[in-house]
């Protein structure tokens, strides 16, 4: 787990907090997050790659689902995957209340539609010319499909990237379906560096929260700075 | 102290170990372990004994004792119960003796314990433009508010703290409302702070408030029963064990275990001696040579009357 650089963040801004809490807070965050965005790409490339290369009636109305999807709240999704994975719900025997798992659903249920429509509006972007110099050059529908693709590449990172930052800074529903949980040594089991932000705003510690914001915020400026500098050194390859 | 306990044991010999077998689970080899050990334990509570840091404080001896971990988690009284009406936990620590009994009542909640106690306090600015200083009630104090209409910061967000709140207006027989009473939804040091910014009144545990207390300009204008306070103003706080009748996945075993450990002299002794910023923030009430039966059953009831 390369997890040596994160590790060194609390020796640099020296926080009030025990060995050990903040990097696991940010290994929970990370993990929960990345996980999340993953499953969602993974599930709403497809979805809207079928949406920009099909018509059918109705789609205007999924796409208006979709966009409706990212105004969603979060504490809402929360709530919704509460009812699922509770003792009493559909999953509750599966026994993922407070639970990291539990997290990674809620973060991706918030994370789809935000990645389905930046892909899908990256994808219906590209230009009409582009398809037809490829359809003219021969090209069956897949390889139309891999051209539009490769150029609306940029577009598609962008949504990954907005389906990330929306799930590493929500708070509303990891702190319902994970509980908030450290260790009593303080390592974190589900809380996120959100929650531990809510926690500590709760009890009125606001520069230790405006702190650990600090981090939040410099390791999503991190994450974009990889995945821009991997598009960047993708199209130099090419 | 584990380790010296082992080397001690060979040095006697086998013999002597045989003897002691009473003693092998502090020996502790994994063949040893009670079977719990590697389970978890949820226990659903309040913020007040969460954010004070106690529970960080003694859950350690607990986890080492059976092997286990303990997910506290911190909700606030109305949603630590719920919670555990929902089977989500298996113990819950909390404090607001009537959502309690309505609990017990309903049979999600068994074996019923009081834990521990503290007060709350009426802290306000120290100007105290409602002049409540001195008032040895707390119900009068909070007339006087209301009638001055001084700005007063409600929690709002049905914790034990709020209900307590709530109580305290219905005995006083007012209904507060209007520009003067805000309900924050938040939690005690989220409150504490609104009310300081606001120059308002608000009602505070006296731990939270303890915790905060060298950053907010608010002083205890009424003091609760532990600084000989109004009796009205104590916070009692209990645990039971979630109803495995009800819930059958509930950890029964485990949170029976808990219960028993933390209302022992020694948990006890632990939360007796946790201290912030030099002042002991909980009272333990567990431990008692006189018997007390009110703490297994919702407050008042009895076989003889109608109440099932």
């Amino acid at each position: 787990m390369p997890l040596e650089p994160i590790a060194l963040l609390p020796a640099v801004v020296d926080l009030p907090f025990r060995e050990g809490y903040v990097s696991s807070t940010i290994y929970v965050s990370l993990y929960v997050s990345v996980t999340a965005v993953t499953l969602s790409t993974l599930f709403s490339v497809p979805v809207a790659i079928v949406l920009g290369f099909t018509d059918f009636p109705g789609k205007q109305l999924v796409k208006s689902i979709i966009n409706t999807g990212m105004g969603f709240p979060s504490v809402v999704v929360g709530l919704l995957v509460l009812f699922t994975v509770s003792n009493q719900g559909p999953l509750g025997p599966l026994d993922l209340i407070f639970t990291t798992e539990a997290m990674i659903m809620s973060q991706f249920v918030l994370a789809t539609p935000p990645i389905t429509a930046i892909s899908l509006a990256a994808i219906t972007g590209v230009s009409e010319n582009v398809r037809d110099a490829a359809r003219v050059l021969g090209g069956t529908r897949l390889d139309v499909a891999l051209v539009v693709i490769k150029e609306a590449r940029y577009g598609i990172a962008t949504a990954v990237l907005a389906g990330f930052g929306r799930a590493i800074s929500e708070v509303g529903s990891v702190l319902i379906v994970g509980g908030n949980i450290t260790s009593a040594e303080g390592i974190s089991k589900t809380r996120t560096l959100t929650t531990a932000i809510q926690l500590e705003a709760r009890q009125g510690q606001y520069e230790t929260a405006m702190v650990l914001g600090a981090i939040l915020v410099a390791l999503v400026l991190v994450v974009n700075a990889i995945v821009v500098r991997f598009g960047d050194t993708e199209a130099v390859n090419r | 102290m584990t380790i010296q306990r082992r080397d001690f044991m060979k040095a006697i010999g086998v013999g002597a170990v045989a003897s002691t077998a009473g003693c092998s689970q502090l020996g502790g080899s994994d063949a040893d372990r009670p079977d719990v050990a590697g389970e978890s334990l949820t226990l659903t509570t309040t913020t007040s004994t969460y954010d004070t840091g106690l529970l960080d404080e003694i859950h350690p001896d607990f986890e080492e004792m059976y092997g286990v971990t303990v997910d506290a988690v911190a909700q606030g009284t109305g949603a630590a119960l719920e919670s555990a009406r929902n089977g989500d936990s298996d113990v819950v620590m909390v404090h607001a003796r009537g959502l309690e009994d309505e609990f017990m009542r309903n049979g999600y909640g068994v074996n019923r314990r009081d834990l521990m106690f503290n007060d709350f306090v009426i802290v306000g600015p120290e100007s105290d433009p409602a002049g409540i200083q001195g008032t040895a009630s707390a119900t009068e104090a909070l007339t006087t508010i209301a009638e001055a209409e001084a700005p007063f910061v409600s929690r709002g967000d049905n914790s034990g703290t709020h209900t307590k709140e709530l109580n305290l207006w219905e005995a006083a027989g007012i209904d507060p409302g209007g520009d003067w009473y805000q309900e924050t939804g938040s939690g005690m040091g989220e409150a504490l702070n609104i009310a300081n910014q606001q120059g308002a009144y608000t009602l505070s545990d006296r731990g939270t408030f303890i915790s905060q207390r060298s950053e907010i300009d608010l002083t205890i204008l009424v003091q609760g029963p532990i600084e000989d306070g109004p009796e009205i103003l104590a916070n009692p706080y209990g645990i039971m064990a979630v109803n495995p009748g009800v819930h059958d996945n509930a950890n029964y075993d485990l949170a029976m275990a808990y219960i028993g450990w933390i209302t022992s002299p020694g948990a006890q002794d632990a939360i007796s001696d946790y201290q912030m910023n030099g002042e002991q923030l909980f009272f333990p009430e567990a431990v008692s040579e006189d018997p007390d039966f009110q703490q297994y059953v919702p407050e008042g009831w009895s076989s003889d009357s109608s109440d099932q």
